[in-house]
């Protein structure tokens, strides 16, 4: 009887369609792992615990609640950024860990859920008389951390927190025109930034144009990725049967590059498969945000659900070699324990909203 | 009141912002189902081959070099298996700990295996050609990114001993000088070559198949005796000590076979360890350089004169006033002699009986021998840079060239073409090709150069010079009859003959039925004493009696040898 209770008190938050395709997700990246590195495989089910244990206590926090924290979520993420740069952990050349004596964090993470919460708790004050000045707030608190993150340099971290918040801003009603505007003005910017671009960014691209200009150096990771998903087939190699995987020929293939491990061994079936999961995924997200009360939670829910979109298009893009390669990983699937708890998180916020639905405050 | 009509939903998503979203979405997973159909379905062929470009490889397996052993299967080089250290400098991100460990293992330099491990190469070599054990210890750090490959070290177990008959092989395993390149083609064997599988490190991870088995090189088992090249060797070394003395060589043959059963050079040098090696050590001595023979000719000059029927064993030449004058040259006999018979011209050496006896005959004949004897012409044994030596067209011969080259003057060989010309005598007048590997059956006849007569007549001759009264007592073996003729010759540098000499000793034994020829040269003795009987004669004598023991020749003279202290000594001319 305790247990039942016990039982029915730890589920009732619980989003029994998102937690199925996460679920889904995660025994995919299992089986993936256990091809690519079985022996990371304990580490991983750790990371999953602990992921679903902060998407449980995402999960119980009510909007109202977290409407209160996004300012003060968002203000400690950019005095952790300014941390950073002032005095950052460098490793392989960028300093994007802040040495907390007892652990390393990487700032940079929280704001992939704190740029949503901020611009959707802004959005949400000014509902109603919402005017042009507001998008330049807007803008400017995108900004800010998109460029502390750039400069550690992160560009696919940078890439996915303008995009979390472009997506608010986006919903919360961005006009044609100023889109358009902005899109021009970028493109005008684009050679401009070029020149502020990293050595190495700027190879990448140049890279993504063309692979075979430095096959063995900057162009390995692209030529390598496509070759094991070219030669994965229709059907697939089998799990396993990967030679590509198995003799290690495709870099970072338990991490970034997981995808075309899944490629090579389960071939386009196994890829449509994805999409298809993943379209699942982004559908639910979606019909969430259609079904949020507020302001806030709609265009938390649906910016939470585009980023979700992001990660996956962004590397399936950049293995498969038609973005250039940032460092972006495989939403749910790529190993490691800092994206899987923002990303569940993410499913926690969602399911939040959900629960809440019905709860009108005034 | 229906949810979608709740006040509080004034601001929401207007709709065609969703479709928008909506759309995108659809396009951006279309792109990807394109993008992977693109791949996975049209290009499927041809990136699977490149992927299997990436990890299959054939590679090749190499062959063991054929060993070379002497006449009793005793190993005297072998290719032992040895390993290569490499690197993938990208993998090897070593620690400095672990950096100074490896090289001290490897005793290498820190810096310089840092500088290495720090090159941008996909591959490099830390260190070649280490023993099995230590390349065992290496892989036990398991260091990431180094690696070992297995090759052949060629080995020498006699060491210098056997230096220049075998020569030695290059890092890529070819034979560079020697039996080692003479014999080449057989001991090189053919590399075979199998398909694998591999790992970006270059890892073997699986062995598919193999296309073709290596061909292991063939065994040559050499004419060569060790006991006998031992032998020679230390005896000639002692000789050159005591007479302080450049160089020297020893030629031992098998007059029944024609095997080489002996070949040494001083200067010598270690096979194994050739690191420190100068020109000098290296010259194949007793094939590659030529000498003024001096009076070991001059049996070949007899042996014609008895030949064409002038001369007999007891015909008297004048030989006083030990001097005969040739044109406008003179030829000098040290001693005077007064009449010698023709057994006796060899017996004293004297130069002025020989050039009397060349100078009845016509030059023509004279070429004729010495080209029959081999003289003039590399023997090809295969070795490089063999000599014929210099023994001009009979045409163009003075008179005094005619008279000097009797006894060995004007005339150059190497030491191993007057070690097979002495076969003449030591067979009966005719001469056999030799050979460096073992002989299984005696060649039948060689080619003819003096008739059976003749070389016993000679064989007589050259017995008289190692008894009393003779040029070389000390060339006697105790239980043996020995035959044999000194040869004392002046050096020529800068076209005139310098104040150094070439002591050399050529001779055969038992005589009864010779078995062994043996030739010893001994080059610029200082030591005060330079003539061939003191100074290659001993040494002649110790290999000689040594070999003959080694053999099991039947003794065929009583045991005690016949003193040579009673009578004065015999100096030959020069």
């Amino acid at each position: 009887m305790m247990m039942r209770r016990l039982w029915f008190r730890l589920a009732d938050p619980i989003d029994t369609p998102l937690m199925g395709i996460a679920a889904l997700l995660v025994l995919i990246a299992m089986l993936l792992l256990g091809s690519a590195s079985p022996e990371r495989l304990p580490t991983q089910c750790g990371n999953v615990l602990v992921a679903l244990i902060a998407m449980r206590i995402a999960a119980e926090v009510p909007p109202q609640r977290l409407m209160y924290l996004a300012g003060p979520i968002y203000a400690l993420g950019i005095l952790l950024l300014i941390a950073v740069a002032l005095a950052g952990d460098v490793s392989k050349g960028a300093r994007r860990w802040l040495d907390l004596g007892v652990m390393r964090i990487q700032p940079s993470e929280l704001m992939k859920v704190a740029m949503p919460l901020m611009l959707a708790w802004y959005f949400q004050k000014r509902e109603n008389a919402i005017r042009f000045a507001d998008y330049g707030v807007a803008a400017a608190l995108l900004l800010l951390p998109v460029v502390l993150i750039a400069k550690q340099p992160d560009l696919g971290t940078a890439i996915l927190v303008l995009a979390a918040g472009f997506y608010v801003i986006f919903f919360a009603g961005l006009s044609w025109k100023l889109m358009l505007g902005l899109l021009i003005a970028a493109a005008a910017a684009a050679p401009f930034a070029w020149g502020h671009l990293h050595d190495y960014q700027r190879a990448r691209i140049i890279t993504l144009l063309n692979p075979e200009s430095d096959p063995l150096g900057k162009g390995f990771h692209i030529i390598q990725s496509t070759i094991a998903i070219g030669s994965g087939g229709i059907f697939g190699k089998g799990w396993g049967q990967g030679t590509q995987a198995q003799l290690e020929f495709i870099p970072e293939r338990h991490t970034d590059f997981i995808f075309a491990v899944m490629s090579e061994e389960f071939g386009l079936f196994g890829n449509l498969l994805l999409l298809v999961v993943y379209s699942m995924l982004i559908a639910r997200g979606l019909m969430i945000a259609a079904n949020a009360p507020t302001l806030f939670t709609r265009l938390l829910a649906g910016a939470v659900t585009l980023i979700f979109f992001t990660y996956a298009f962004v590397n399936m893009g950049m293995v498969s070699g038609i973005l250039p390669v940032v460092g972006v990983p495989l939403p749910f699937i790529s190993y490691g324990g800092t994206a899987l708890v923002t990303l569940f998180c993410g499913i926690g916020i969602l399911m939040s909203i959900h629960k809440n639905r019905m709860l009108v405050q005034k | 009141m229906k949810f979608s009509q709740s006040p509080i939903l004034s601001q929401a998503v207007p709709a065609w912002r969703s479709r928008l979203v909506l759309l995108v979405l659809l396009a951006a997973f279309m792109i990807l189902v394109g993008r992977s159909l693109y791949l996975q379905g049209f290009r499927n062929d041809f990136l699977k081959g490149k992927g299997e470009a990436r990890y299959e490889r054939v590679l090749e397996v190499s062959a063991t070099r054929g060993r070379i052993a002497d006449r009793h299967g005793d190993v005297l080089a072998i290719s032992t298996p040895v390993k290569s250290i490499w690197a993938i400098p990208e993998d090897a991100r070593l620690q400095p700990a672990q950096i100074r460990e490896l090289a001290q293992l490897l005793e290498m330099n820190v810096a310089e295996l840092s500088r290495k491990l720090a090159s941008d190469k996909d591959f490099v070599f830390i260190k070649r050609q280490i023993p099995p054990d230590l390349a065992e210890r290496v892989a036990a750090l398991k260091l990431p990114g180094i690696h070992q490959q297995l090759e052949y070290r060629r080995y020498y177990p006699a060491g210098d001993l056997t230096a220049h008959i075998l020569g030695f092989t290059g890092v890529e395993d070819a034979g560079q000088e020697g039996v080692e390149l003479a014999f080449n083609d057989r001991l090189a064997g053919k590399p075979g070559s199998r398909r694998v599988i591999r790992d970006r490190r270059g890892n073997v991870v699986e062995d598919v198949e193999s296309i073709r088995e290596p061909q292991d090189g063939q065994d040559i088992t050499l004419a060569l005796d060790d006991k006998i090249q031992y032998l020679a060797y230390s005896m000639l070394k002692q000789a050159i000590e005591r007479h302080r003395a450049k160089a020297g060589g020893v030629v031992v043959l098998d007059a029944k076979t024609g095997e080489v059963l002996a070949l040494v050079n001083l200067p010598t040098y270690n096979p194994n360890n050739r690191e420190r090696l100068i020109g000098a050590q290296l010259r194949n001595r007793a094939l590659t350089d030529t000498f003024e023979p001096g009076s070991t000719m001059k049996p070949f000059t007899i042996a014609l004169g008895l030949e064409q029927g002038k001369y007999r064993y007891d015909t008297p030449i004048q030989t006083a006033p030990g001097r005969l004058t040739v044109g406008n040259a003179t030829i000098h006999d040290a001693h005077v002699h007064g009449v010698l018979t023709v057994a006796q011209v060899i017996q004293k050496s004297s130069n002025v009986g020989s050039a009397k006896i060349a100078l009845s005959m016509p030059a023509e004949s004279m070429w004729d021998t010495f080209d029959n004897l081999g003289f003039g012409t590399p023997l090809r044994l295969g070795f490089p840079g063999e000599v014929g030596g210099r023994l001009r067209p009979w045409k163009k011969w003075q008179p005094i060239e005619q008279a000097t080259m009797a006894y060995g003057h004007g005339i150059s060989v190497t030491l191993i073409q007057l070690a097979r010309a002495y076969m003449v005598f030591a067979r009966d007048g005719d001469l056999i090709p030799l050979s460096l590997t073992k002989v299984d059956a005696p060649p039948v006849g060689g080619k003819s150069v003096f008739s059976a007569q003749t070389a016993r007549e000679v064989r007589a001759m050259l017995e008289l010079v190692v008894l009393p009264g003779g040029t070389a007592p000390k060339a006697q073996v105790a239980g043996y009859r020995v035959a044999g003729k000194t040869g004392t010759a002046h050096k020529i540098e800068g076209g005139g003959y310098a104040n150094k000499y070439v002591a050399s000793f050529v001779g055969f034994a038992p005589v009864s039925d010779p078995r062994l020829v043996i030739a010893v040269m001994v080059d610029e003795p200082s030591a005060g004493i330079y003539y061939g009987g003191d100074v290659a004669a001993p040494a002649f004598s110790q290999v000689m009696a040594g070999a003959l023991r080694t053999l099991g020749v039947p003794q065929d003279a009583p045991l005690q040898p016949i003193s040579a202290t009673a009578t004065p000594d015999v100096k030959e001319e020069m």
